[in-house]
């Protein structure tokens, strides 16, 4: 007897499912239509239908960030592939892991400017870690298999697989490779030992220790080995926005986030440091400001990071640790236990009363109102409502910032939006991703009325799937963040930052089958929140329109170009 | 500085756009880059000229180990090597500059290796410095068409660029 016959479909199919897929996001076509026969006729997985591509791979984005496991989208080729790109280029700057499937034409018209036709594996080449074009049936499964190795293993990232039309109709033996040889890919997962010990033996003895950690920490599962070395340690430790959650908000020794819109604490000990260790985290513009600034000041830099790549190229490394940083982090509390004897901690007294003094500052007060809402308030209110452990989805912009400002994160996982490509219109599908991988969490999308637009129709999908997030709509009614640098940067000449003709958000809510309020006062804010995040609004979503004010800035600010310590602070203080 | 990467990557479609594709993205200049299949036809040879100061160079070669088709990277420059270039010329040799073209072509060891009433085909092989210097020493009006390999680069004794 001959072994059993599958279509290239199926085997697609078969293949996700040997991946423990749950969920696809995507969207049918013509290229993909014997894959949605498949997953109609299998029902291997819950396939979530979205109202736009770039929606689909934003929110298998968001359901790896909040899972750390691999999401899936499935588009068809030419404008499928194209709209997804934004969601993949989005995945990539933030190392996040996903597959991506496109239809492409049947492989006799590749080339031929066919209907739907595009360059898949071309276009995305840039902004993916990998991808392929798969020619013949026997390919798909292992394929796929390569897919999900590459996009896990190593620095993570999203993987393409372009499968054309013709071969999904073939048929041929379905067997799922156990393992995979790539021959020329094997990341690095053990840090060097003596490497690791030169970096714990520079920390101990410093006297103005500073620890700077990124997204790495949160995409590698390190957060527990993190806040065990540090709190052993007793050093300061500040954090991307990407790398929020990674070590526990709430601890004492958190300086809160770094950067552009870092608090002054954070800002200032690491441009005063004399030994920064960075962890998983790659140094980039927004978060040391002007490197030549930031490298005016003399100091040894400790670097780990799993991508080798990611060491000195800003900033020229003293000691580099290339490795999985979890596992560099777990080597790090083994050897520190044979040093803690050595370990003075009185020589870094002076270094923490001077962090202090600038903690006192307070640099993220502002002055609350009772006549305009606040943005900062809002956000405020919504930790208090929600107990600080909702998952939070952001856009892109002003009230990205104040919601890393001022919704602490105690855990990892928690804090959801695009640092690298800085994406507006993710946060609506970010928050789909994010509820349906956690459907009895509370979920909520920081937006503002300009962001929100990019990807609204995504109140569809919600809709259909029964997604019951909040939206928090800080609507101030500018691109607020464009509007901040024009005041600051360009004579208050507001160019085409200013939203007009806006919708009603609330019968826009109502329109798509959901509930909507608006909030003008600010003594309205906090029931607000309390009414979207009641029993009765379990299982509704819940558009809360919040009119801010107009004028209001993020504060710290580190201007363009600026250093560090540099920063502009807030006239409230 | 100039330096001579070669590597070794899968011998696919697509495999060279990535090289390209990642030197045109981060802003890498390349002088010259030849690309031809190996003994293991899996495998295809690559050689890379380009310059940059350390730093650039040594972002690189880790940019290029990242690809997944690279399977192996070596900067020639790190030790010993040899550099060879292959060009053809086509140069006027019309009556009066006949001699005189045939000398200048064996003073750098090229060979004729086609010969019309007015012009003369001349391969040349040799470093890519030696290329340029031949090319100095004709008349620039004398030059009719030139077309170079770019360089390819081999470690010299037990220094071997193999998987």
């Amino acid at each position: 007897m001959s072994a059993k016959k599958f279509t290239g479909a199926e085997i697609v199919i078969h293949s996700l499912h040997k991946e423990n897929t749950e969920f696809v996001f995507g969207y049918p076509g013509g290229a993909v239509l014997n894959i949605y026969d498949a997953i109609f006729q299998l029902k291997k997985f819950k396939h979530v239908l979205v109202r736009h591509e770039q929606a689909a791979v934003h929110a298998a984005d968001a359901y790896s960030r909040s899972t750390g496991k691999v999401g899936v989208a499935l588009v068809t080729s030419g404008p499928g592939a194209t709209n997804a790109v934004t969601g993949i280029a989005t995945a990539h700057m933030d190392s996040i892991p996903m597959v991506i499937i496109s239809g492409q034409v049947p492989t006799h018209a590749i080339g031929q400017d066919a209907f739907q036709e595009c360059d898949t594996v071309g276009i995305t080449r840039p902004c993916v870690k990998h991808n392929f074009l798969v020619k013949k049936i026997e390919d798909i499964a292992p394929t796929i298999k390569k897919a999900f190795h590459i996009a896990r293993s190593g620095r993570p990232g999203p993987v393409v697989v372009d499968i054309p039309k013709d071969i999904t109709a073939e048929e041929s033996v379905f067997e799922y490779p156990s393992e995979i040889e790539l021959r020329s890919y094997h990341p690095v997962e053990k840090g060097h030992q003596g490497q690791i010990t030169k970096a714990l033996e520079l920390l101990i003895s410093s006297k103005k220790p500073m620890v700077y950690t990124g997204g790495g920490v949160v995409l590698g599962d390190a957060s527990e080995e993190l806040t065990k070395l540090i709190k052993k340690l007793g050093f300061p430790v500040t954090s991307t926005l990407m790398g929020l959650g990674g070590f526990p908000a709430n601890e004492e020794q958190f300086l809160g986030m770094l950067g552009m819109h870092g608090t002054y604490e954070a800002n200032m000990a690491m441009q005063e440091c004399d030994v920064l260790i960075a962890i998983g985290s790659r140094f980039d513009d927004r978060v040391i400001g002007n490197p030549d600034h930031f490298l005016s000041k003399p100091r040894k830099i400790i670097h780990i990071d799993i991508d080798p790549a990611s060491i000195s190229k800003r900033v020229k490394i003293d000691v580099p640790i290339v490795g999985n940083v979890k596992s560099v982090l777990e080597d790090m509390n083994e050897i520190y236990s044979t040093l803690e004897k050595n370990h003075d901690k009185k020589i870094q007294s002076d270094w923490m009363k001077t962090i202090d003094e600038w903690k006192a500052k307070k640099s993220l007060s502002y002055k609350n109102s009772d006549e305009v809402i606040k943005p900062q308030y809002v956000v405020e209110e919504l930790h208090k409502v929600t107990n600080g452990d909702a998952f939070i989805t952001s856009d892109v912009g002003q009230h990205q910032m104040w919601a890393a400002q001022y919704y602490p994160f105690n855990k990892p996982r928690r804090w959801l939006n695009s640092g690298g490509l800085g994406t507006m219109g993710v946060g609506l599908p970010y928050a789909m991703g994010a509820q349906l991988a956690h459907p009895e969490a509370q979920v909520a999308c920081i937006t503002g009325e300009a962001s929100i637009q990019m990807c609204i129709q995504e109140l569809s999908t919600c809709k259909q799937f029964h997604l019951p997030v909040k939206i928090i709509n800080l609507n101030n009614r500018y691109m607020g963040m464009v509007r901040q640098w024009q005041e600051f940067f360009y004579g208050n000449r507001y160019a085409e930052s200013y939203m007009d003709a806006l919708p009603d958000f609330v019968k826009l809510a109502e329109s798509y089958g959901h509930i909507g309020l608006q909030i003008e006062k600010p003594s309205e804010v906090t029931d607000a929140l309390k009414e979207a995040f009641s029993k009765k609004n379990k299982e509704r979503l819940v558009f809360l329109d919040f009119l801010t004010d107009q004028t209001e800035n993020v504060y710290p600010m580190v201007p363009n170009g600026k250093g560090l310590s540099q920063m502009i602070l807030s006239e409230d203080l | 500085m100039r330096h001579i990467i070669s590597l070794l990557m899968e011998n696919e479609a697509g495999a060279l756009s990535r090289v390209a594709g990642l030197f045109s993205a981060r802003g890498y200049n390349i002088e010259s880059l030849t690309v031809a299949p190996t003994e293991d036809s899996s495998l295809s040879r690559m050689t890379i000229v380009t310059s940059g100061s350390d730093e650039i160079i040594e972002q690189i070669i880790k940019q290029l180990n990242k690809l997944i088709d690279v399977v192996k990277v070596l900067d020639l420059n790190d030790g010993k090597h040899i550099e060879r270039e292959l060009m053809l010329v086509k140069v006027k040799a019309s009556h009066q500059y006949r001699e005189e073209m045939k000398r200048i072509s064996d003073i750098f060891r090229g060979r004729i290796i086609d010969v019309s009433d007015n012009t003369f085909t001349i391969e040349i092989t040799g470093s890519s410095t030696k290329l340029d210097a031949y090319l100095d020493s004709l008349d620039k009006s004398a030059i009719v068409e030139t077309v170079r390999t770019g360089a390819s680069g081999i470690g010299r004794g037990d220094r071997i660029l193999k998987i």
